[in-house]
């Protein structure tokens, strides 16, 4: 894949952005807060950072990239559309039935989908066994794993950080969607784990902490991690839930619920996108 | 009564199950200073908000951490306390299932384990937030208790035995659509004890949860086809009503069981276990036939899956074939 610049790879995000509204208010179902808060990271990993490519998704060197709050796929998948993994056209079937989109990813039906997750807690443990085989096979390919704050609730997310250290996975670099968020209320309502920082660090990870919306800083951040000799990589993104819809952003309400007809207008028009799919309003 | 009367019964949707086990646990909460409620950032969605709302004092969000949840509802039962879990059917089951076994079944800790989203009605979630597997699991613990109730009369009424009367482990499956009401306030329910609710003398339809209502319209349906269809309501999994199983086999020597769960090690299973011991008679299975489900709405997931009326009937008029004469 060519690598964009910060410009491009932020145009890239405005499209993802929607993209995922429009796919999301047609399902009428699925997580927008949580994909937008992901949004700018998976651009700069699906634009920029990793090794892939559309023609050949299981290509053995390709990079990893396993969405562990799967959740927030919508973002994935417009990520994976753009790059021509899938027509964009496509993202109109989410989560209806006998489409590809499945409402959590599903590994078996769409190529590009690394890991099937929505069972939080699960996903650094199979990034930790990719980036073992990369070992193992002698191979260069890195893993990325991109976990929620509220994720991080879970025991297996630090068995997983403990083993990765102790064995010096340093083909492994996850990246925390820190949007201080979980389902039910703020983290600081439900199970604040401040200081998060701290924790990576004493569990053996390099650790940095970013502006998990400004590109620049995210490109350096991949850059950074891609250096670190020795451990495993914790970016510490600090998000905003709902990032680049000014009524979403910060508001747990769009969590898991879709927009209405009205709100889906005013975040259109706040994406600057007429209404409609492109290719839709041609026919 | 004409055929065409009595071919149309009306379905009228009630509450989800998960609102009314919301609604009752709420109720329950002023009855029983003992009761402790324990969600894994799910409060919203499996109604324990409601209680959390009523009873700050006696409500932890314990975040996204299934299995401390039950270690640490074990814990509290040992010193009194009647700790209830909630969570999605398969993350509550399957993540906290070695402490379910250790904890409650082992130690035999009085912890109730009440889920919302069983079966695959979650919808639209898709796979990762269904459930088919709860029942085989939890009826494998000794000690457990597993229940199923399929609106929300028998859901209220057994929230309240099963939480309030009941000593020992249990397990109760809630779902996420709204239900069809199956009873009225006045009908009675006991644990472990199944409801007849209709009469045949052909085939047996044994049915549990949001199938109960399917097996109603198929008892209707068979009825234009000439099938007498007896049709039984199973709320408790376990300890299961043998004695109604072997009785209704007895009458119509020939059992269809329909439930919204894998067709391995549910109520499939169990009544054929007691079938084979007891009074072997055919039986066909209405269930998840071994597969995962999909993203979809919840009605065309169970007619993609066959869970609906017209499988009850394909399975009643084959398993009336199979009969010895
Ligand atoms: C094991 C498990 N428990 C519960 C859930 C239900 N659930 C879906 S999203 C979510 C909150 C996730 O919060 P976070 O990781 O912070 O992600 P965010 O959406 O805030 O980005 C929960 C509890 C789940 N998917 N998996």
């Amino acid at each position: 894949m060519k690598k964009l610049g910060i410009r491009e790879i932020e145009e890239k995000a405005l499209l993802m952005r929607r993209e995922i509204i429009r796919m999301i208010h047609k399902a009428q179902s699925g997580h927008p807060g949580s994909s937008l808060s992901a949004t700018d990271i998976l651009a700069a990993l699906f634009f920029n950072e990793m090794k892939h490519d559309p023609k050949n998704p299981s290509w053995e060197d390709r990079d990893r990239f396993i969405f562990s709050k799967g959740h927030g796929v919508p973002a994935l998948y417009a990520a994976l559309a753009l790059n021509g993994y899938l027509p964009v056209s496509e993202l109109m079937t989410l989560r209806q039935i006998n489409s590809r989109l499945q409402g959590h990813p599903d590994r078996r039906v769409l190529p590009g989908v690394e890991a099937s997750t929505g069972s939080l807690g699960q996903g650094l443990s199979i990034g930790v066994g990719h980036a073992l085989a990369s070992r193992l096979l002698h191979k260069k390919f890195r893993t990325y794993v991109m976990l929620g704050d509220g994720e991080c609730n879970e025991g297996q997310v630090w068995e997983a950080a403990m083993f990765a250290s102790f064995h010096k996975l340093d083909g492994l670099s996850a990246i925390l969607d820190y949007n201080k968020f979980q389902l039910d209320n703020s983290v600081k309502v439900v199970l604040d784990m401040h200081p998060m920082e701290e924790k990576w660090r004493a569990f053996g990870w390099a650790v940095m902490e970013i502006n998990g919306h400004n590109m620049g800083e995210i490109l350096a951040a991949f850059e950074w991690a891609r250096n670190v000799k020795g451990s495993p990589q914790m970016i510490v993104a600090h998000t905003v839930k709902g990032k680049g819809v000014s009524f979403m952003e910060h508001n747990n309400h769009f969590h898991g619920v879709p927009p209405t007809d009205s709100e889906f207008k005013a975040a259109m028009a706040e994406l600057g996108e007429p209404l409609g799919h492109p290719e839709e309003m041609k026919k | 009564m004409t055929m065409t009367q009595t071919s149309k019964i009306e379905k009228k949707n009630g509450m989800a199950t998960r609102d009314a086990y919301g609604k009752a646990l709420a109720e329950l909460g002023a009855k029983n200073p003992k009761i402790i409620v324990i969600d894994g950032d799910l409060s919203k969605s499996t109604k324990t908000c409601f209680f959390g709302e009523k009873f700050p004092e006696r409500f932890f969000n314990f975040g996204i951490g299934e299995a401390n949840m039950i270690g640490a509802a074990s814990g509290l039962a040992a010193n009194g306390f009647i700790p209830v879990c909630s969570s999605f059917a398969c993350f509550i089951m399957c993540k906290g299932y070695d402490q379910m076994r250790m904890a409650m079944a082992y130690s035999e800790m009085n912890v109730k384990v009440i889920s919302s989203h069983g079966g695959i009605s979650v919808g639209e979630d898709g796979v990762s937030q269904q459930s088919i597997e709860d029942f085989a699991l939890a009826v494998s613990m000794p000690k457990f208790v597993v229940l199923n109730p399929a609106d929300e009369f028998s859901t209220r009424a057994l929230v309240f035995q099963s939480v309030d009367q009941h000593v020992g482990p249990v397990y109760m499956r809630t779902g996420r659509p709204a239900a069809p009401i199956i009873y009225d306030a006045n009908q009675k329910f006991e644990m472990g004890k199944g409801i007849k609710l209709r009469d045949g003398k052909d085939v047996t339809i044994v049915a549990t949860g949001l199938l109960v209502w399917e097996a109603l319209v198929a008892h209707e349906q068979l009825k234009e086809k000439g099938i007498s269809a007896s049709v039984v309501d199973i709320h408790t999994l376990k300890p299961l009503d043998q004695d109604l199983i072997i009785r209704e086999a007895k009458a119509t020597g020939a059992v269809v069981t329909a439930e919204e769960h894998s067709n391995y090690g549910g109520l499939g299973s169990l009544v054929a276990e007691t079938l084979t011991k007891h009074f072997p008679v055919p039986q066909e299975y209405v269930a998840v036939q071994d597969t995962y489900a999909e993203s979809g709405k919840p009605a065309e997931l169970l007619i993609k899956y066959g869970l609906t009326s017209k499988e009850i009937v394909q399975a009643a008029e084959k398993v009336t074939k199979r009969k010895r004469l």
